[in-house]
């Protein structure tokens, strides 16, 4: 008897799910369970790590990303407006300091900031945090730039001259009606890029880290050659999914509310 | 100069290009204090565009536009003080979707005319009394109706305390039966001896309310006068064709 296409379908999917789970079995089987949980889940060490893991590495992680985001965030914004000038030398400019540190891979920018601009300018950026986070911040700007650039021209032309017909300057319905309602669409794309700076804190061992600046991916390093063991590793992975999921659910959860108020 | 004398509005030899797309050829025309002017004509006729050019929405190419009697095309004018004196409502309402209804109202009655927030809520509240809409000012936009909405939109221009208002096609977006309460409103605002400047599809508002109807064709005004006389026995040609399109609708 000829199968139904949706019966078909429905077979299709099964034979999927059967071979998923034949393969997860073997996984689970092939492994050396015990050789795995000596290496990568060793309760003592993992144990060692604590408070330092959370009040040294993860602390100085959070300060590096939220000093990087806030300074990319007005680098990309003011990035942004000069795209969208009228004046072509600021759209140049602009544009080029986009491809710029958005081509660059981010450790280059990284050890361009730590160690050739003091050579070159003989000028340190001052701060525990201050190279590190704004090395972070240039690259960030860069690709925020464009994320915010397309944020505000999602918001219809018809904004601005309602705000421009009530008598406000362009300025002011930029900062009050444009750009609010810009960061509403790229709500979702933001929260990537802050999860992207968030991981590429690791990246700033290249400057030298102290006792002070360690942050968590170098502090897991260091313990792994400590100990010969694994287990710190896991432990950094999971503590950076302790910042990065609730971090997401949040903002999903802000985006639905938004969106509640907004369409009705 | 005599600013009792000056028509509110006055277009002189106005034109705007677009490329090599001339949509304005010369348009003169006085609006006095207290008129209200409707615009009507075929779509690409350059009604819409005329009245963009009054509050310089768009920038025309040539001519003069006096407001007052003062030239708001010269280099000094402060076209942001001058924005304050017209308000304009849109096809699309163009309310401010992240603003409730009290802040869409409230917003440009603080940043720009500097009132202080219990002076901008009261005028608020007293000109969405006028469109019959208090009891949605704490509303959010994209939860009123269309033509509620309009209304909104009209509520925000008249916070401004405008001297005068534009509507740019105010209820061609609207589905039929919510047209009736956005003219109503603007028929009573007429009423109250507000200086109008109205482009519309409705020739129905137009023959009721307007002091003076101006028939424009291909960028030029091809017939203006009383509503009775341009609707009922107009002189052009043009004029009479596009009458009977509109009514064979």
């Amino acid at each position: 008897m000829p199968l139904t296409r949706r019966q078909r379908a429905a077979l299709i999917r099964y034979a999927i799910y059967a071979v998923t789970l034949a393969l997860l079995a073997w996984v689970a089987l092939a492994t050396d369970w015990a050789r795995l949980q000596e290496s990568f889940f060793d309760w003592q060490i993992f144990r060692s790590l604590f408070p330092d893991i959370l009040v040294r590495a993860a602390r100085n992680t959070l300060i590096f990303t939220f000093f990087g985001f806030s300074g990319g965030l007005a680098i990309g914004l003011v990035l942004a407006l000069m795209r969208l000038s009228p004046v072509r030398p600021y759209r140049w400019a602009a544009a080029l300091y986009i491809e710029i540190f958005r081509g660059l891979p981010a450790l280059i920018t990284i050890v361009l900031i730590g160690f050739v601009l003091p050579i070159a300018l003989q000028v340190r950026v001052p701060g525990t945090y201050g190279p590190g986070s704004l090395a972070l911040a240039i690259v960030t700007g860069a690709y925020l730039a464009e994320t915010i650039r397309a944020g505000i021209e999602a918001v219809p032309r018809g904004q601005m001259e309602a705000a421009r017909s009530l008598g406000m300057s362009h300025a002011r319905a930029m900062v009050s009606i444009v750009i609010p309602q810009a960061f509403r669409v790229i709500l979702p794309p933001l929260t990537n890029e802050l999860v992207l700076l968030l991981k590429d804190t690791s990246l700033l061992f290249v400057l030298g880290t102290t006792d002070q600046t360690i942050e968590l991916a170098k502090f897991g390093r260091d313990a792994v050659a400590d100990t010969f063991n694994g287990t710190p590793l896991v432990a950094v992975a999971l503590t950076y999914l302790a910042i990065t999921l609730p971090l997401t659910r949040a903002v999903a959860w802000l985006e639905r509310r938004q969106k509640r108020a907004v369409r009705g | 100069m005599n600013q009792a004398a000056s028509p509110a509005i006055e277009l002189i030899a106005l034109e705007k290009r677009f490329g090599p797309l001339q949509v304005l050829k010369g348009i003169d025309l006085a609006i006095a204090s207290g008129e209200v002017v409707c615009l009507i004509g075929p779509s690409g006729s350059g009604k819409s565009t005329l009245l963009r050019c009054v509050n310089r929405l768009e920038q025309p190419t040539g001519g003069r536009i006096l407001i007052d009697g003062e030239n708001i095309c010269a280099p000094d004018c402060d076209l942001d003080r001058v924005r304050t004196k017209i308000g304009m409502v849109f096809q699309h309402f163009n309310l401010f979707p992240h603003l409730s209804v009290l802040d869409n109202l409230m917003i440009a009655q603080c940043k720009v005319l500097k009132r202080n927030r219990a002076e901008a809520e009261s005028k608020a509240r007293a000109v969405l009394e006028r469109v019959g809409l208090l009891d949605k000012i704490h509303e959010y936009p994209a939860r009123l109706s269309g033509g509620q909405q309009q209304r909104v939109a009209i509520a925000r221009a008249l916070a401004m305390d405008p001297e005068m208002m534009l509507f740019d096609e105010a209820t061609s977006a609207l589905d039929p039966e919510l047209v009736g309460e956005v003219l109503n409103v603007m028929r009573a605002l007429a009423e109250d001896g507000m200086t109008m400047m109205v482009v519309t599809h409705e020739m129905g508002f137009a023959r009721r309310v307007a002091d003076r109807v101006v028939f424009m064709d291909g960028g030029v005004i091809v017939e203006a006068g009383h509503p009775d006389r341009v609707l009922g026995e107009p002189r052009q040609e043009r004029t009479r064709r596009f009458l009977q399109r509109v009514s064979d609708r």
